[in-house]
């Protein structure tokens, strides 16, 4: 069971308060694109050992999306930040490579 | 006109807490950006409270202010004076980026207090009720068993629950089971 703190309302709650909602920072790739491009938005996943990315909600609380850094191994949360971010800010990576050095995820290492 | 009525019209049970239903309550889901001036002061105008501060209620004589999210309040005023806290609200706030709406027979609202209130709740929602931990004035959006709830504390003692009137029941069926004597746990005394 993770417990989680929501960075938008600051609640601090069991797992089933929130839901998972699959992979961060996906590239979309629609009409028009290649087919290499869009496979890769459509199927290619990461399935880490370690530190992974994901966008949460918080269902039963505010109902806002954020994203999430996580330890897939131990559970450990690295930290939260706003769904409108792009790629992980540097203060999560940092995180991150202090408990897991030598991490890499996708591209972002 | 037809005559309101709430969802568990005046249902009550008095067991290891008291559940009752709160009657009929004028019930504003206010969106827009809460740190600006001028919501401020259309709260203000409306039911005569401020904003209150993140996860925190306001309350004034049968009236109250909960913070519901980072842009949401829910203000809580007289059944019948829905319309007029609305056009005070919208006269207030013209120009203004926002959304009031009535929401009062969209909800069922209960009251749950007692010396085994906490522990009511406790049985049923993922919220650390102790009485150092959830204080007076706070709100909690949270699962009540298997549907979304709100609740808050009242300086009485008094939590006041909010959930969806289509499962107004199941809520009431489920917090009175809770409230079943024979089943203290003692957890908070």
């Amino acid at each position: 069971m993770l417990i989680l703190t929501c960075p938008c309302c600051g609640t601090t709650g069991e797992e089933t308060e929130f839901h998972q909602g699959g992979e961060a920072h996906l590239v979309r790739h629609g009409p028009g694109s290649t087919d290499d491009d869009f496979h890769t938005y459509m199927f290619a996943r990461e399935n880490p050992k370690g530190a992974h990315f994901e966008r949460w909600r918080h269902n039963y609380g505010c109902g806002k999306w954020f994203i999430m850094a996580r330890d897939t191994v131990t559970l450990e949360v690295y930290g939260t930040y706003p769904a409108q971010t792009h790629e992980p800010p540097q203060h999560i990576r940092e995180r991150v490579t202090a408990k897991r050095p030598g991490w890499t995820w996708r591209d972002v290492a | 006109m037809s005559e309101a009525v709430t969802p568990l019209n005046g249902a009550r049970y008095e067991g290891l807490a008291i559940i009752a239903d709160a009657g009929l309550s004028g019930m504003i889901t206010l969106r827009g950006d809460l740190s600006s001036k001028e919501v401020k002061a259309a709260v203000k105008q409306a039911v005569g409270l401020g904003i209150p501060a993140q996860r925190q209620a306001l309350t004034g004589q049968a009236t109250a202010v909960l913070w519901m999210s980072p842009d949401e309040l829910l203000l809580i005023c007289a059944y019948d004076g829905v319309a007029e806290t609305i056009a005070a609200l919208e006269e207030a706030l013209k120009g203004q980026h926002f959304l009031a709406h009535n929401v009062s027979d969209a909800r069922a609202y209960l009251h749950v207090s007692g010396a085994g209130a906490r522990e009511t709740l406790a049985k049923l929602c993922p919220v650390d009720l102790a009485p150092h931990a959830f204080t007076p004035g706070m709100v909690r959006r949270t699962r009540l068993a298997q549907i979304p709830a709100a609740f808050w504390l009242e300086d009485r003692g008094v939590f006041h629950l909010i959930c969806f009137r289509s499962v107004a029941d199941y809520a009431f069926t489920l917090l009175k089971t809770a409230a079943l004597p024979g089943g203290e746990v003692g957890v908070y005394r």
